[in-house]
């Protein structure tokens, strides 16, 4: 067995295929084994049924975040219709269980391949619009998919919604939480992994090459439509995915949760986490969430102890508390909590020797 | 540092067909509104050659360049690229043909390291799929760094040792034109197109430049278009010389003939007025 090699002070690799790691030593490597355990050997038995459910919603949301993350911070293509496309894979496979009686191991992947079709459609303005513009046209998509999910009442249920049949994986049944857990977290993993790769391969170059520079990117041979395509299609078949899974978590599904607020806050967590980064994309959705479940906890615990007008007063601190964090962010750390994350590593690991 | 006396790979394992690179550009014109920017000019360029286009500012010399590469589209004209049609293709087309450029206000990707911006440029020689990016299987593995050798070669003889991991961003000027050109070379273009190499650069810059540039067309025979103002360089290192002013071609020829041509002599100098 070759040495471990744990903080090397200086370039110690012969080969180029050494250079091709995800992690730089392997104490990078040791560190995401020991919270890969930590997190199936301890998090699901320890947490209570309430913090298990917030644990569950970060595994989905984030799956989506770091979809939506290869879209925005990657390839520079805003969406604003990401929610809607996280409720299209909602739906497919809600629809798919229920009126086909597709059983879980296939409904899932089938959501998200529905959804990189649907997200792939709406990516079409991308090959003229840019920026702002592009922006509307995809909150057109979102409002378009609101509305579809409202209206088609023979297929969505409309507002009612469908509720699905308890998930099972061959034969097992996915029906409680600390099970279901473990399903999210599978899926979480391998595809924040493949989304690693993508962007240390050809793809990712490609699309950070559109991100910054499109007339250079293709000058260097990449067909920059295509490309923003598949990116958009990449970033929906995350979104469907995690979509899939929450419909089956949930069990049952309403258009409500599927509006532009859940667009913008997918749009707050990259921004929030860092832009053009996948730790990025998961610390700002544990962020969100968690300031989601703080700031309903505090309402419910004013309205309680009885300052019910303070406690309406507060409710909308939401929207506020987000508008503040997003702009606060980008004043004093624009690159977000990845940055932040980083600082802190590079500082311990040069502690106590730091100069 | 010494010089790389080695050859890249890209270049000795090339065929002579795939050296191959005749361009004939006939009768281009090319309109802004009311403006003219190309009047029927027609360049051929044959393999092996280095054809250096000069004229004052404004006459057109990027916007010709520009038609070629497909970032415009020329209103009349034909262009032909081995033998091929290539009027109607669009950029990333006309590179996976073999038609690689620099830019005049070098276009690097300046949030990334000088490996990644040449990774980038292997992209047309790259074969592996989505699916197998996604689990970076054996087969990408052993691509990427098959890549990485062919970048190395170049980054040796462009002697950028020591620049590889940096951001492309810090670097100062004349290394980001070096940078541009092996970027350029990366994509093992044909045809190479050079948009004013050597401007803003300092004597011993142009001096290395101008070694590299040498080196490429007269030992390893790649062909090339170089635009340039600084006359010396044009006159001491190309074969033959295109001249335009005002989108017309005034003169083409070898750069003995070119410099005493009195037409040339009038769009830079203006017309001789007797005191």
């Amino acid at each position: 067995m070759r040495n471990l090699q744990l903080h090397p002070c200086g370039n110690f690799r012969e080969t180029y295929r050494q250079e091709l790691t995800i992690f730089e030593t392997d104490f990078g490597r040791l560190a995401t084994l020991v919270g890969l355990i930590l997190l199936f050997a301890f998090v699901p038995f320890v947490s209570s049924a309430y913090i298990l459910y917030i644990i569950n919603t970060i595994g989905i949301f984030a799956i989506a975040a770091i979809g939506l993350n290869l879209l925005i911070g990657y390839t520079g293509q805003i969406s604003l219709g990401h929610g809607a496309f996280f409720g299209v894979g909602a739906y497919s496979a809600a629809i798919l269980a229920t009126k086909v009686g597709v059983p879980f191991v296939i409904a899932v992947p089938a959501g998200g391949v529905i959804t990189a079709l649907v997200g792939m459609v709406f990516g079409i303005p991308s090959v003229r619009l840019k920026h702002l513009y592009l922006c509307i046209a995809t909150l057109a998509g979102q409002i378009i998919l609101d509305y579809v999910f409202v209206q088609w009442e023979s297929l969505t249920g409309g507002a009612a919604g469908i509720s699905i049949p308890t998930a099972s994986l061959f034969g097992l049944d996915l029906g409680s939480d600390r099970i279901f857990f473990f399903v999210i977290f599978v899926c979480f993993a391998v595809m924040t992994w493949m989304a690693v790769n993508l962007i240390r391969t050809r793809y990712g170059r490609a699309f950070i090459a559109i991100r910054d520079n499109d007339q250079a990117a293709e000058g260097m041979g990449i067909p920059i439509f295509l490309y923003k395509l598949l990116s958009f299609a990449i970033s929906s078949f995350y979104a469907g995915f995690a979509g899939a899974l929450y419909a089956y978590y949930m069990m049952s599904i309403t258009p409500e949760p599927f509006s532009l607020w859940l667009s913008i806050e997918y749009i707050a967590m990259i921004i929030i986490g860092g832009l053009g980064s996948i730790p990025g994309a998961v610390f700002g959705t544990v962020f969100i969430v968690v300031l989601n479940e703080v700031l309903s906890i505090a309402t419910e615990f004013l309205m309680n102890v009885g300052v019910t007008g303070m406690g309406i007063t507060i409710a909308p601190l939401r929207e506020f508390t987000y508008g503040l964090a997003i702009v606060l962010f980008i004043i004093f750390e624009p690159k977000g909590l990845a940055e932040v994350w980083r600082i802190v590593r590079s500082s311990f690991r040069l502690w106590p020797f730091s100069y | 540092m010494k010089a790389f006396r080695g050859q890249p790979s890209i270049f000795t394992s090339r065929s002579a067909e795939e050296n191959r690179a005749e361009l004939e550009v006939k009768n281009l014109s090319l309109n802004f509104g009311g403006v003219v920017a190309l009047d029927n000019v027609d360049v051929s360029v044959r393999t092996g050659e280095l054809l250096a286009i000069i004229g004052p500012n404004g006459a057109g010399k990027t916007s010709l360049l520009n038609c070629i590469t497909g970032y415009y589209r020329a209103q009349k004209g034909t262009m032909a690229f081995n033998g091929q049609d290539i009027f109607h293709l669009s950029t990333h087309h006309l590179t996976g043909l073999g038609i690689g450029r620099t830019f005049q206000n070098i276009e690097l990707f300046p949030g990334i390291s000088v490996l990644s911006n040449m990774l980038l440029a292997r992209h047309v020689h790259t074969k592996y799929g989505v699916a197998s990016a996604s689990v970076f299987s054996r087969s990408v593995k052993r691509e990427e760094v098959r890549h990485r050798e062919v970048l190395e070669e170049l980054i040796d003889f462009l002697e950028m040792q020591a620049i590889r991991k940096q951001l492309v961003g810090s670097l100062p000027y004349g290394l980001r034109k070096r940078v541009e050109l092996g970027r350029a070379l990366a994509l093992e273009p044909k045809l190479l197109i050079l948009d004013e190499p050597f401007a803003g650069m300092t004597l011993e810059e142009k001096e290395d430049m101008v070694r590299f540039l040498m080196e490429l067309n007269q030992a390893w025979g790649q062909t090339m278009i170089l635009v340039e103002h600084d006359m010396s360089v044009v006159m001491s290192i190309s074969e033959r010389v295109m001249v335009l002013d005002f989108g017309k071609k005034i003169t083409e020829g070898p750069p003995e003939t070119v410099q005493n041509h009195p037409q040339v002599i009038k769009a830079y100098l203006g017309d001789a007025v007797k005191i």
